[in-house]
């Protein structure tokens, strides 16, 4: 079918009203919970020809993270479309006010390579619980993904009302042709510009999820078991999802110089406990950012900064974790986001500088720290601005139905999981009402005085002057 | 901006793009000083405003005046009295809306707290509109200030003694170093329009949001679109007729004569029941404005010489001529326009496609009511859509299945006024909304802070991968607690 058939088919759909129902978005829902229960093997199939991803990374990113948010949202989508009373002051006398989810129509989802099945289908939940008909775009870049998507959501989901449209770049520029009621965005800056700019053109409103250079402070801890455990969380959370592949993987560390031959040793050691066999790590995604990683590390004072690792393997697309210490921070390794399994470790006198070294920077989509210090924390907190603040674990934030995720700055705009996907695909509609019965009189032309005087006295809440002036005009 | 306006004259030269970037530059080094995020800082700007509206009440409506005609009563209304109540409201809940959320984390993550942190985006733009240049500039700019930002305030180059009177008045009230007001038209707007901004909040037409959010996509900026509209009236016939013209008209020509975002742009009605709506109108405005409108001080007159030609071409267009019942005089030397109702106007003509923003009030038949909401939801998403029936079937199939920015049954405008309702469009009305804590959070980023300890740790999620490993996870992510008690003791152990 043409897409301007496509897209009249899913508008005839949201304008049908099906979409708007409780029950067609539970159903919806269960559809995809369905997908996730009995196309598992096959999930864990794809992103295995995809990524090379394990099946226990697989599970815990992508299909039981999908489970959770399904079930979150299956549970209280009830909840979240009911109207929102609210309060009603006597300057307005209307008798009743609310705001009232509605649907925002038909949308659009473009969603990105790294987690082809998690990244799809968490906004696609938001989406559907709003009541709204959707269009899915996944990345061409992880085909086997992007086909699975397309056959299992075809099959499971209304199909006229929820549609994957596969395709490359040229395909995305056709659909940013046409108007939507909203456009969802995870990837890089360089295309969220793009995507922006064409939404421009009808006014539609675009939440754009890209990525950053997401630091991690990690303080001198002095309690070797508080060590250890920041230590395994640092590397589950640089190498674990995706192989560091990941818009909130760790981009580098900031260390005091004292401790960094502790850290490095203590990275080190458990990489080697963690990465015992090579598929417990994903691969690269493609020759393209194979060769740029590579590239990063090729620049001669990068290179000699390597402590650890650093084999690339581009028959396999692997490249072996790798640490980094002190690499020249105008190295494009220190300026772009590296999105990949090398991990520079800038040393600091102190590590309250790293407060200054982050914000120096553009606004990243989270900022890790490993600390016990509470005084640190809050200056993180007050000093710094990011999508997000973690301390002392990474990665779980995800996990997380009640905080909001989203970036500010460079790592984009607009922030989604449980209830906030819900309303990024709503419209908030503002319902006040009034009945005949009460009718003051000084509201209308022709204006005097005295009508301006009651007028003042509402405003300054004076209801005594209020009531004595309205006496007297009647 | 609109309709090619001559730029108002700048002091000390050309605002130009190098001009507009050391502002912006000077502006960021003082947000990062981190100036504007006390709790102080925010109230001591916001005391100012109302300090500088009660001090100076009588030159604001003078500027109105001078802009538009408003009549006093109007300019205090909905302007002055408006803003004063933002401030006074943005100052008593200031504390409760910048303290922090908690939040419950969940089981998966146990232990940890988890907060929202409410803090300021950073250097904001501010574009205001000239139909209201008092409100719709101070508005959005107590948001900006409760929230913690630098603002930079463009007000309209249409309304000039307003925004004048900005660049005069407000450097004695608030603090200049992070509160700027640039003054001028399409030259200056483009050369702020070219700075990175950490939100731009427009309000305005579509045409000019659309190259506000294009020059904002370069620099990734979010932003805020406050657009209009045409916002009908919908009126079934069993409702008290006196009531509703009156709410109506004070809704329509009341509120600077039409030419207000979300005042009534037309009326849909059955066909029945329009002689006597008709009836009623005409009544009320005699009622409200004397036999002769023109002789009235109580209508704001038309901004200038270019919408008085728009509006009164709106009213030439052939296929509209013939429908005037009620006013349809002019006198273009004092910008009038009486009211004027016009009956049964074809969907094709040029006053049932633009927004009118005028004193012209086209009314649509049907031949039952039901009918009007297709009608509406065939044309693009207004900003306010109002209801006048006593009928609550009506009523709830209305909210249903109309979309609108806001909607309010029975009267008119007055939702505005209400710092609870969120305030702003949708579909070609805009994005984003304002009012209330809806301003605090249109200019603040919510930042999600996780705190986890050391103790407790689920191992299971690292590799080396073992079946027993997966096994937890799965329960670990489908909330189990006993899954989390094994995970907390650091089981399994293997690797």
């Amino acid at each position: 079918m043409e897409l301007e058939g496509v897209l009249a088919e899913l508008r005839g759909s949201f304008e049908s009203g099906r979409t708007r129902s409780l029950s067609w978005r539970q159903s919806q829902l269960r559809a995809l919970s369905d997908i996730l229960h009995k196309e598992e093997e096959g999930i864990f199939r794809v992103l295995k020809a995809d990524l090379g991803k394990h099946q226990a990374e697989a599970y815990l990113h992508e299909v039981g993270s999908s489970i959770k948010s399904l079930n979150h949202a299956i549970k209280n989508v009830k909840r979240w479309m009911a109207p929102t009373k609210a309060v009603v002051p006597m300057v307005a006398f209307p008798t009743s006010a609310e705001v009232l989810p509605e649907p925002l129509g038909v949308v659009l989802i473009f969603s990105c390579w790294n987690f082809p099945i998690g990244l799809s289908l968490e906004p696609l939940i938001g989406a559907i619980s709003a009541g709204n008909a959707v269009v899915l775009k996944p990345s061409e870049l992880a085909p086997a993904s992007s086909n699975f998507l397309a056959n299992n959501i075809s099959k499971y989901l209304d199909n006229k009302a929820i549609k994957v449209i596969e395709g490359g770049p040229d395909v995305g520029e056709q659909l940013l042709e046409h108007k939507w009621d909203k456009i969802f965005f995870t990837g890089s800056p360089r295309v969220g510009r793009i995507v922006m700019t064409a939404a421009a053109k009808h006014l539609t409103p675009v939440v754009l999820e890209l990525g950053g250079k997401c630091p991690a402070i990690f303080d001198s801890l002095s309690s070797s078991r508080d060590r250890k455990m920041a230590v395994e969380r640092v590397v589950g959370g640089k190498w674990g999802p995706c192989s560091g592949q990941t818009c909130i993987a760790i981009d580098y560390l900031l260390v005091e110089e004292k401790f960094a031959p502790i850290l490095v040793d203590l990275l080190k050691e458990t990489i080697r406990r963690f990465f015992v066999r090579p598929d417990y790590i994903s691969r690269i995604i493609n020759r393209q950012n194979f060769e740029r990683l590579s590239n990063l590390l090729k620049d001669p004072s990068v290179a000699a900064s390597i402590v650890h690792g650093g084999s690339l393997d581009s028959e396999k697309l692997s490249i072996e974790p790798t640490i980094l210490i002190d690499p020249p921070l105008d190295a494009e390794i220190m300026t772009e986001e590296i999105f990949g399994p090398l991990l520079p470790i800038i040393t600091l006198k102190k590590i309250e500088e790293s407060i200054e070294f982050i914000r120096a920077r553009p606004k990243p989509l989270v900022i890790y720290g490993f600390t016990n210090d509470e005084k640190l924390k809050r200056r993180i907190i007050a000093e710094t601005s990011s999508g997000a603040v973690v301390f002392n674990d990474a990665i779980i934030q995800y996990l997380l139905e009640t905080i909001p995720f989203g970036g500010v700055g460079q790592s984009g705009f607009g922030q989604y999981h449980g209830k906030f996907s819900f309303d990024i695909f709503s419209h908030g509609k503002a319902v006040a009402g009034r009945t005949f019965l009460i009718e003051f009189s000084f509201r209308y032309p022709p204006w005097n005085e005295r009508k301006l005087q009651l007028m003042r006295s509402i405003y300054h809440f004076d209801y005594i002057g209020f009531l004595l002036c309205f006496l007297g005009f009647k | 901006m609109d309709y090619g306006e001559k730029p108002a004259a700048m002091d000390g030269g050309e605002f130009d793009g190098e001009r507009a970037a050391e502002m912006e530059a000077e502006m960021r080094e003082i947000f990062r000083s981190g100036k504007t995020r006390s709790l102080e800082w925010r109230a001591a700007q916001l005391k100012g405003l109302v300090r500088m509206i009660e001090e100076k009440e009588a030159d604001i409506m003078a500027a109105l005046d001078a802009d538009l005609a408003k009549p006093p009563f109007e300019s205090y209304l909905h302007e002055v009295s408006l803003v004063k109540s933002s401030c006074t409201f943005a100052l008593k809940e200031l504390k409760h809306w910048m303290k922090p959320e908690k939040v419950p984390a969940s089981i998966t993550t146990f232990p940890s707290t988890a907060e929202i942190v409410s803090e300021p985006l950073g250097v904001v733009l501010i574009i205001s509109a000239w139909n209201y240049p008092f409100l719709l500039s101070l508005s959005p700019v107590i948001g900006a200030i409760a929230a913690g930002n630098a603002v930079v305030l463009k007000p309209s180059e249409v309304a000039p003694a307003t925004s004048s009177l900005f660049a005069r008045i407000l450097p004695d009230y608030i603090d200049n170093s992070c509160i700027r007001v640039v003054e001028g038209s399409i030259p200056e707007t483009t050369a702020l329009l070219e700075q990175k901004w950490d939100k731009i909040f427009y309000t305005g037409n579509g045409k000019v949001g659309r190259i506000v959010m294009a020059a904002a996509a370069k620099h990734l900026t979010p932003v805020t679109l406050e657009l209009g509209g045409k916002s009908p009236v919908v009126v079934d016939s069993n409702i008290n007729v006196k009531v509703a013209a009156k709410r109506i008209a004070v809704g329509k020509w009341g509120c600077n004569n039409g030419q207000a975002c979300i005042a009534p742009d037309y009326i849909i009605t059955t066909k029945s029941f329009a002689p006597i709506l008709v009836d009623s109108l005409k009544r009320t405005l005699e009622k409200f404005y004397g036999k002769d409108a023109s002789e009235s001080k109580d209508l704001s007159r038309i901004v200038n010489a270019n919408h008085f030609k728009r509006l009164t071409s709106l009213l030439d267009d052939e296929k509209v001529s013939g429908k005037i019942v009620h006013g349809g005089q002019r006198d273009e030397k004092r910008l009038y326009i009486a009211p004027t109702l016009l009956l049964d106007v074809p969907h094709d003509s040029l006053i049932m496609k633009e927004e009118i923003f005028g004193p012209l009030l086209p009314i649509i038949t049907v031949d039952k009511v039901e009918d009007s909401f297709d009608l509406i939801n065939s044309k693009t998403k207004p900003l306010a859509a109002y209801l006048f029936t006593k009928d609550k079937k009506l009523e709830e199939k209305f909210v249903n299945t109309v979309s609108a920015g806001g909607m309010l049954i029975n009267d008119i405008a007055l939702h505005l006024a209400n710092h609870y309702l969120p305030f702003g469009g949708v579909g070609e009305s805009g994005f984003g909304s304002y009012h209330g804590k809806f301003s605090f959070d249109a200019f603040s980023h919510k930042k999600a802070v996780l705190s986890r300890g050391f103790f407790g740790e689920a191992r299971a999620r690292y590799p080396p991968y073992t079946p027993r490993k997966q096994k937890l996870v799965r329960q670990l992510l489908n909330g189990s607690i006993i899954a989390m008690f094994f995970a907390l003791l650091g089981w399994p152990r293997s690797g």
